[in-house]
């Protein structure tokens, strides 16, 4: 079910796994969401940060909140349940405008 | 077929169900207010309301925050956009609510230039790739996105960006929920709360819920076994005239909520004294706006705002649907002249809204059921 194209949904909490933590001060880490790899910003985790290997939920490009494994496959299966699985993938692939995220870009 | 049988553990959602049942008293009607629209969205996706006993009334709440959104607004921020060389960029979401003009959609066939971003940052970054023009980003969400908004304006001022401005739209869950409270229209006996608003402002918020409306509030999950056990402490806590705050969703929600998110909230944005809430009037201090420390960066404070008041069309019911007055089919238009695809109010546009979760999930079950019968 689908109620149109381009949709984001507000609610949406994506999980993603911590690949590596970007260097440079800046507070993001490349994770990988929904099949692709994206940076995405933690600094709302600022008190305890993620390190590479942990689940995160995401909500529009932010890291949101530390999760369990069990608990990011339980959200995935449930996104797809709900028919989200789509809406999920093409906001994750949105993020930075679409471009994969190098590693470490430096400056941004 | 049930969703909920492709879940972990499908007996124990069964067996909660059952806990349901049991609990439920056959001498009350109970009316159970879920605020948030993921919430709608996931019970009429899963089903929920066939497990439950028929005097168990879930109520939609306004946790939708592109159905509260006076039509006035989104007219404002086209026309801030439609000033030349500026990108309106607006999530997903936005791009097919109506305004008076048309949608940010028809803008764009028009001729405006309206880019879909994922996250705030993505307007930011849309703006340095493109010093020759303003990106206004239109900021929606309750206190969920808020804190994302708050971060991006934070790093717009680090790096200097100054063809950037937000159109602040953000918000406050807790006061939808006083104003419903307050209503004459609604008797309700508990809330599953939003889940999460609440990864943000953690519980404690909703104390007062609890002490001073002595109205119980579950916070829960999304999956139908968290919703399940929510109603089941839900009718506990009736059962035993208890009025709590429970934290149904503790795997994901610190009962304290997230500082660094709130503290990013405090130094970006303060209340608003009242803003208008589509269907609901003006709530006071229900809303966020720019600090004037971040004016450069506030699009009110740079460019002329409109500030028409738009009511909507006289024969659209939203704002009683918005409060759970009325169920979706009881609107007039619902179905017929309003539909998800050629929606009159935004509460059939939105992912979240009442009115869209129930034409794709139960009206159009039923039109398909009165096709077949029609034709046997």
């Amino acid at each position: 079910m689908s109620v149109g194209a381009g949709e984001c949904h507000m609610c949406l909490a994506i999980p993603g796994k911590v690949v590596e933590l970007v260097s440079g001060g800046q507070t993001s880490a490349l994770v990988e969401v929904c099949g692709v790899r994206r940076r995405v910003e933690l600094g709302l985790l600022e008190d305890d940060s993620p390190q590479p290997g942990d689940w995160v939920l995401i909500h529009v490009g932010f890291a949101m909140s530390k999760i369990s494994e069990a608990h990011a496959l339980e959200q995935l299966r449930m996104l797809a349940l709900l028919g989200e699985s789509e809406a999920a993938f093409e906001e994750a692939r949105g993020y930075g405008l679409g471009a994969e995220a190098p590693a470490d870009d430096g400056h941004q | 077929m049930r969703f909920v049988d492709e879940f972990r553990e499908p007996g124990l959602i069964r067996k909660t169900a059952d806990e349901v049942r049991r609990l439920a008293d056959p001498a009350r009607h109970y009316r159970l207010m879920e605020v948030c629209g993921g919430h709608t969205h996931a019970i009429y996706r899963f089903g929920l309301k066939d497990l439950l006993p028929a005097n168990i009334e879930l109520i939609h709440g306004p946790g939708c925050p592109v159905c509260v959104l006076p039509m006035g607004r989104i007219d404002d921020g086209l026309a801030i956009a439609g000033r030349g060389d500026v990108i309106f960029a607006a999530f997903g979401d936005m791009m097919r609510v109506p305004g008076t003009t048309g949608s940010p959609l028809e803008h764009k066939a028009r001729g405006m230039d309206v880019r879909i971003v994922y996250s705030p940052l993505d307007a930011l970054k849309l703006a340095q790739a493109h010093p020759d023009k303003h990106v206004l980003f239109f900021a929606i969400g309750f206190e969920t996105t808020a804190p994302s908004t708050a971060l991006t304006m934070m790093r717009a001022r680090a790096q200097g960006t100054t063809n950037f401005s937000v159109f602040c739209n953000h918000v406050t869950i807790v006061p939808a929920i006083r104003a419903i409270l307050d209503s004459p229209d609604m008797r309700l006996d508990g809330f599953i709360g939003p889940g999460h608003v609440s990864t943000v402002i953690g519980c404690r918020p909703y104390e007062w819920i609890a002490r001073n409306e002595a109205k119980p509030i579950v916070v829960s999950g999304f999956e139908p076994l968290d919703i399940l056990q929510s109603i089941v402490m839900l009718l506990r806590q009736l059962q035993n005239h208890e009025a709590r705050v429970e934290n149904q969703y503790a795997r994901v929600i610190p009962w304290e909520g997230n500082r660094a998110a709130l503290k990013a909230m405090a130094e970006v944005f303060e209340l608003r004294p009242y803003f208008e809430w589509r269907g609901m009037g003006f709530i006071s201090q229900s809303a966020l706006r720019i600090r004037d420390t971040y004016a450069q960066w506030d699009a009110e404070q740079r460019f002329p705002v409109p500030g028409i008041r738009v009511t909507d069309p006289k024969a659209a019911q939203c704002g009683e649907v918005l409060k759970g007055v009325l169920k979706p089919a009881q609107c007039r238009l619902f179905g017929r002249e309003c539909t998800p695809e050629h929606p009159v109010g935004a509460l059939m546009v939105s992912s979240e809204g009442s009115c869209a979760a129930y034409y794709n999930y139960e009206h159009r079950k039923s039109l398909a059921m009165a096709g077949e019968d029609a034709s046997a």
